[in-house]
């Protein structure tokens, strides 16, 4: 008796039978990934790397490295997501009549629930947060952000969601209410597990950082343009990045409060969202969607903007209207926070509240219409080169104008009441984030892979990887269009009527076919490591850009520009080129830099451990650790030595070695 | 009403942050005197007509209070906050004007939805229930 | 941050680099970040209020705001919270003389004007939990007690900065890095008070007219 209290007061709910020892299917991923873990800790050991990563990653303040750590961070997680994916396609694609499938109810459940939550969470916010982190700054002509360290420590709060979701596949259970963990379905009475606590606390460790980066972006691109760059000389890019940034942070704000709600209910007794004593679960789903069709259009503009910058470079042409692309984004960005009623038509709001809601969804379309056509006429009279990025513009332009079409047949009220939780629905943003995002994100890396790393990614695996995602695509969600339309709802784990098997397999076989693509995307890295000096880029501009970030060598110095370029057009480093501008020889200054620092991975950890504990109800260890978090905050301002000088000597050096190479290239 | 004046004065006294491009709004004892007072008047005014229920009419007190409220928020951001066309390039008055545009579009949006979905979803309890509440 | 002379003054199109020393050339970011932080936070206080808007007749049997709610408390709240913003206020303007002790006392005031905010929210608390109502007890004590709550933690979160600062003021007086903070604070501070107003409003003099 004393023995289990004890535990009880240390380990809280936490025992032995909070691991899944008795599923042979996570066990078995279990076994592979501490194996995998245990591989990649024995070689940084045997090649005593541990001080390389941790100066020169980990603390590092640079928005380069935080930028690249957050697209492997989005890889990594993407395998985990896809795996999911994997899953779902395959217990779908067999559980018919008498066959139940492989996966038990409960556990698919969870599945479909870690694989919506992580793409949008751990996948897609960090690949399009990294590729902003990377490429704004150049763009705009700047040595970093304006907050280096609060770059670091968002970083690492994302990286602790990241962790805390993926100890809830060992220890414990995820939750099943859906990716935006749904009530009534996790209120503590139908849920009393852990799953939904892991879910809050790894989006709300996350969420910090998410909206602190966005802050960190919007002031960057206000405060630290190059002089000359106008708000209307600035890349298209950073536009993109600025309207998505903000929507940031205006809808994140929502969201942390949604879910410090439910937490409220979970841990504390209230009533927001029960279904007695005055609650109202309707709330939630008007809170979370307030968050939620903004959060679209915060993935999707930088992807537009990746999109503008490839299609103009490629066609060897400025971006064609430049200032309604510009107004286009402004409009959508404010049109975006109109519109989250259409994701809950059914819920019974009545006919003026669905009519406002449909038709503010309507008018989205208009904007964005009018940027495929910047895109299409920019393309016209140009001439093209269809480089693998070109080809995802292509591919993007071809899928996307489908979803597009099937979104705003689901803003029609009347249809969306037949529509509604089917897999139509499920097919219709799949289709708008794999063809809008995802595609764009893959541009985005292949185009400005040789500007980090200084070599181009393999094009022969590129075209695998192109085509393997671009097919699979369609040959996965063409299908569920299919039985969405005749009336399948979402989240189903097992279908008696076995005419629609074979429309189960078609899907399945697509996403063996998007295997493939993920893989031909990894083998390119691989490849492209493998023959790097092939694919060797000394120029610093290796596509004939048009943008600053092509102005400095590749990979760029850690401070980027050893003389703060000036602008005098929108396309800056194409008017520099053509006006025959000349690189200074000399006259090298000291440069200003942040210094790095570890406070921000302890703020992380100690975050992860507070998240941990909570989930498990360790109040002592998670008042420690919330003690821990105050008091490294507190300490960390009372550090006033934040900066340091880069000697001109070096700057010099660094130069010079760049004059080389583009010499030796001539 | 004197802000911008006063920012300018302001400006002359703090040189070394404006050296360091910190053109962020200061305030004058002027300034935040007409604050303070203003705001103990608009928050006195609607305690008033509350506690002692001088309008007699809970629809115009209700409007009363909401106005005074939105005029007090008026006042501290100007006198306390300073947020004015100058600070900050204007930057500062564009974040704050469209986060009340996005926190009307929250909190009335939230009410007209919610309102809608109980009216037509339990439409006994709302009537019934609300009715009977004192 | 030693030398700073750059400014948006007309280039030379012939030039395309700053060749003299430029550092970041663009002044702090500091005070327009903390700004947008402090509407991002408006908005999670958006989310709250409309939480309680839609929950506000929630009573579930339970009491009604004007069965529970002491005007005068939160009168005397309101005053104190005014109060200190005043002295805030005062803070500052010493600051921008360069009147360490004179901003030390201040602050002091005003974190101690903050204090006897929290402890009367508390006793409030406590009293209403004594009597029943509880956040536990109806949807709208649930909201009631997370927004009034959620203020107050801020505010609590404000006195232990004040403490900070104090410390830190002591430790390195009036220097740059301290001034940013110091209206950093002063933009925290004012905005509570801001989102105060939203409180008695909506929810204490709107509460008792219902």
């Amino acid at each position: 008796m004393f023995d289990q209290s004890l535990a009880a007061t240390i380990f809280g709910r936490l025992s032995w039978e909070s691991f899944p020892l008795h599923e042979p299917i996570i066990l078995g991923t279990f076994i592979v990934v501490v194996l995998l873990g245990a591989a990649i800790v024995a070689a940084v050991f045997k090649f005593g790397l541990w001080g390389w990563l941790w100066r020169e990653w980990f603390t590092s303040v640079d928005h380069k490295k935080i930028g690249i750590m957050y697209i492997i961070l989005g890889i990594i997680m993407l395998l985990r997501g896809f795996a999911d994916a994997l899953m779902m396609r395959a217990q779908q694609a067999i559980a018919f009549a008498g066959n139940d499938g492989f996966l038990p109810a409960h556990h698919y459940d969870q599945v479909f629930s870690a694989h919506g939550t992580i793409m949008i969470f751990f996948v897609a916010i960090p690949l399009v947060v990294g590729l902003i982190n990377y490429v704004m700054p150049l763009q705009i002509g700047a040595r970093d952000v304006a907050f280096p360290f609060l770059n670091n420590f968002s970083f690492w709060m994302t990286v602790a969601g990241a962790v805390l979701v993926m100890i809830s596949l060992f220890v414990g259970e995820f939750s099943t209410g859906g990716w935006l963990n749904y009530v009534p379905v996790t209120n503590l009475e139908n849920s009393p597990g852990t799953g939904p606590d892991y879910y809050l606390w790894a989006l709300q460790i996350a969420g910090v950082g998410t909206t602190l980066s966005a802050i960190n972006m919007v002031v960057t691109i206000i405060k630290m343009r190059a002089p000359g760059m106008t708000m209307m000389k600035m890349p298209v890019f950073c536009w993109t990045a600025l309207c998505s940034n903000v929507l940031a942070i205006a809808i994140f704000p929502v969201l942390t409060g949604a879910f410090a709600l439910l937490m409220m209910d979970r841990y504390v007794g209230t009533n927001f969202f029960t279904n007695d004593l005055g609650g109202n679960p309707m709330l939630y789903w008007n809170l979370v969607w307030i968050w939620g069709h903004p959060e679209v259009y915060v993935l999707v503009l930088p992807a537009f903007g990746i999109y503008s910058e490839i299609t103009s470079t490629f066609s060897g042409k400025r971006l064609f209207g430049y200032t309604s692309m510009v107004y286009a984004t402004v409009v959508i960005t404010i049109l975006s926070y109109l519109v989250w009623l259409h994701h809950f038509f059914t819920m019974g709001s009545g006919a003026s509240v669905n009519s406002f809601f449909g038709i503010a969804t309507m008018v989205i379309s208009i904007p964005t219409g009018a940027k495929i056509f910047n895109w299409l006429f920019t393309m016209y009279r140009g001439s093209i080169r269809f480089d693998l990025p070109m080809m995802w513009v292509v591919a993007f332009m071809l899928t996307f104008v489908v979803g597009g079409m099937t979104g705003v047949l689901l803003a029609v009220p009347p249809a969306d009441f037949v529509l509604h939780n089917s897999l139509f629905l499920v097919a219709h943003f799949h289709n708008v984030i794999i063809g809008g995002v995802v595609f764009g994100l893959f541009a985005g890396i292949i185009y400005w892979f040789p500007k980090a790393f200084g070599f181009h990614l393999d094009p022969w695996w590129g075209k695998v990887g192109f085509w393997g995602w671009v097919i699979g695509y369609w040959v996965a969600w063409t299908p569920i269009y299919v039985v969405g339309l005749m009336g399948t709802t979402r989240r189903v784990r097992h279908f008696d009527d076995p005419s629609m098997q074979i429309w189960f397999v078609l899907a399945g076989i697509g996403a063996l076919i998007i295997l493939v693509g993920i893989l031909g995307f990894v083998m390119s890295i691989v490849m492209g490591y493998v023959k790097r000096d092939q694919l060797r880029d000394t120029t610093g501009d290796p596509w004939d850009g048009r943008t600053l970030e092509w102005a400095t060598s590749s990979p760029p110095p850690a401070y980027n520009f050893a003389f703060t370029p000036v602008v005098h057009d929108l396309d800056a480093w194409y008017d520099m080129k053509s006006r025959g501008h000349r690189r200074p020889e000399g006259g090298y200054l000291p440069i200003h830099m942040p210094r790095n620092t570890g406070a921000g991975l302890i703020l992380s950890a100690l975050a992860t451990v507070l998240g941990f504990a909570m989930v498990w109800y360790m109040w002592w260890l998670a008042v420690l650790s919330f003690l821990g978090l105050v008091v490294v905050t507190i300490a960390h301002t009372f550090n006033y030595n934040r900066d340091y000088y880069i000697d001109a000597a070096d700057v010099e050096r660094e130069e010079r070695s760049h004059d080389a190479a583009l010499a030796a290239g001539a | 009403m004197s802000s911008t004046s006063t920012a300018s004065h302001g400006a002359n006294l703090d040189g070394e942050l404006h050296a360091h491009g910190d053109t962020h709004g200061h305030g004058s004892m002027r300034s935040y005197l007409i604050g303070f007072a203003l705001s103990a008047v608009l928050t006195a005014i609607p305690f008033w007509l509350v506690m002692s229920d001088v309008l007699g009419n809970s629809t115009w007190t209700s409007a009363a209070v909401i106005a005074f409220a939105v005029a007090q928020v008026v006042v501290h951001t100007i006198c306390f906050l300073h947020v004015n066309t100058q600070a900050e390039g204007g930057w500062t008055l564009v974040a704050f004007v469209f986060t009340a545009v996005i926190l009307l579009i929250i909190i009335a949006g939230s009410l007209w939805i919610m309102y809608h979905l109980n009216t037509n979803m339990m439409p006994g309890m709302m009537t019934g229930q609300a009715a009977t509440m004192p | 941050m030693t030398t700073m002379a750059q400014d948006n003054s007309p280039v030379d199109p012939s030039t395309f680099y700053v060749v003299e020393q430029d550092d970041h050339g663009h002044g702090s970011p500091t005070l327009l970040g903390f700004w947008i932080y402090l509407m991002s936070d408006a908005l999670i206080f958006a989310a709250l209020f409309a939480t309680f808007g839609v929950l506000s007749s929630s009573y579930a049997g339970g009491p009604a705001p004007h069965e529970i709610f002491n005007l005068r408390l939160v009168a005397l709240n309101t005053a104190i919270l005014l109060f200190s913003s005043i002295t805030y206020g005062f803070a500052m303007l010493a600051m921008e003389r360069g009147g360490l002790r004179a901003v030390q006392g201040w602050l002091l005031v005003t974190g101690l004007l903050g204090l006897s905010f929290v402890g009367v929210e508390l006793y409030e608390f406590a009293e209403l939990i004594a009597e029943g109502a509880t956040p536990q007890r109806s949807g709208f004590l649930s909201a009631f007690f997370t927004l009034v709550g959620t203020h107050g933690l801020h505010v609590t979160v404000g006195i232990i900065w004040i403490g900070v600062m104090l410390v830190q003021l002591n430790q390195r007086g009036l220097h740059l890095e301290n001034k940013r903070r110091l209206q950093c604070l002063s933009m925290f501070w004012h905005f509570l008070d801001v989102i105060w107003i939203g409180v008695f409003s909506f929810v204490y003099l709107l509460g008792m007219v219902r």
